[in-house]
């Protein structure tokens, strides 16, 4: 790994200004992905600034809303007795992101601003209609996800929390990849008054997507047999040595049911 | 040169590391605690865990600087007055490991396992121990130490958990 300069900021709006100064900065949440990949020299920032001390952690509900903060761990939102009963798809998708030890440290803004085209958490998001409080505005889930690794936050801009808002029915389910544990397929389905929508994250070549033919069917009726027939066209899909496109195609249609019969059960 | 001042098995340390410096170097190589391993080195495996602040993570993959003023615990400080740790009188007394490398880990990933959960059945342990990996024993009798190791650490025998 390469030398840098570690800060560590106080405050966001402290982190906001080390962002403007430091040379080549990075921001350090976790590390979990961060640091692997440092080791690896395919990064290699001269600045890290950790935000453990900023004041990000904790979880609250806000109306109709459940608010995480971005240095919230993902064992912090699994435990979480406010997301246990208000979003309980959520809790167990943070259950289930790397393993125990993965989870003590990583951390939800950390995933959602790294938008690894496996994690979990952009389809969370992209289902259940987040939006993502940074230190200087509020951006949808829709319009954060910007591609493979890519997102609309600005150089000098820090993540602050995700507000979730609550919906009738929800479920994650994910296909892992047995020795990553990152998602081969995930999908997220979420359904609020009439709204239905289908997050799928692992397979689409840049990120997560939303799937839109399975909405409209689920729009109809809300069950896993109306997803019969609808199909996932694989060549906006990943291929690579785990799963080809047509596979996860076929994964996608699987996984959703499953989700979806999660969902009412 | 940031000077890093932490708790380690309940002594307080402080040593000047290059901002680089991993929790595991620092442990390995300042501290001489050479009972933590580094496996993989890409935090898979988890012959790294060690517990910060009470919680199981992977040395290799946290920073020291990032421990300043943390309290942690390595494999050398779970025995006490000469006597071992439970869960370590476990994994000997069911045979929990072959060559050993990835013992210190298991021990330190099992301890965590039972303070947060309690008293396990063996799916929940299994399920569990996906951060630990082993390359000898096919993790049978692993599994059978942890249960043992929280029984002994609770004074319980394992609560069937609902099955999710």
């Amino acid at each position: 790994m390469y030398p840098f300069k570690y800060q560590k900021a106080a405050t966001v709006r402290g982190a906001v200004s080390l962002l403007g100064k430091a040379e080549d900065p990075k921001l350090l949440a976790g590390g979990h992905t961060l640091i692997p990949t440092m080791k690896q020299r395919l990064a290699s920032p001269k600045t890290l600034i950790d935000l453990s001390g900023a004041g990000l952690s904790g979880i609250e509900q806000k109306g109709r809303n459940i608010v995480i903060g971005a240095m919230t761990t993902h064992a912090e939102v699994a435990a979480s007795a406010i997301v246990q009963q208000a979003i309980p798809a959520l809790a167990r998708l943070a259950a289930h992101i790397g393993d125990p030890h993965v989870r003590h440290r990583g951390t939800i803004g950390g995933s959602v601003a790294n938008n690894d085209p496996a994690a979990d958490y952009p389809a969370a998001l992209m289902a259940l209609g987040a939006t993502v409080h940074t230190s200087k505005r509020k951006i949808p889930a829709e319009e954060f996800f910007a591609g493979m690794f890519a997102t609309a936050l600005d150089e000098d801009e820090v993540i602050t929390k995700i507000a979730f808002p609550v919906p009738a029915k929800a479920a994650y389910v994910k296909f892992p990849n047995p020795a990553s544990r990152y998602a081969i397929v995930g999908v997220f389905v979420a359904k609020k008054g009439s709204q239905v929508k289908v997050a799928v994250t692992g397979a689409g070549s840049g990120g997560v997507f939303r799937h839109t033919a399975m909405e409209e069917a689920l729009a109809k009726r809300f069950n896993p047999k109306s997803l019969e027939g609808v199909a996932t066209p694989a060549a906006d899909l990943n291929g690579d040595i785990h799963a080809s496109a047509d596979y996860r195609a076929h994964l996608v249609g699987v996984i959703a049911k499953r989700a979806v019969a999660a969902a009412i059960a | 040169m940031p000077t890093v001042t932490l708790t380690v098995n309940g002594r307080s340390v402080t040593a000047d590391v290059d901002a680089r410096t991993l929790l595991v170097q620092m442990l390995r190589e300042n501290l001489h605690l050479t009972g933590t391993h580094v496996g993989c080195d890409t935090s898979q495996c988890g012959a790294c865990v060690v517990h910060v602040d009470g919680k199981a993570v992977k040395s290799c993959t946290t920073f020291a600087v990032q421990c300043q003023g943390a309290e942690v615990v390595t494999i050398e400080g779970l025995a006490q007055d000469g006597k071992l740790h439970p869960m370590q009188e476990a994994f000997r007394e069911h045979h929990g490991l072959q060559c050993g490398f990835c013992t210190p880990g298991m021990i330190m990933a099992a301890v965590d396992i039972v303070n947060r959960k309690g008293a396990v059945d063996e799916a929940t342990i299994r399920e569990e121990l996906e951060g630990n990996i082993c390359r000898c024993t096919g993790y049978h009798n692993i599994v059978k130490a942890v249960e043992a190791g929280a029984q002994a650490m609770t004074g319980k025998a394992p609560a069937r958990q609902a099955a999710e």
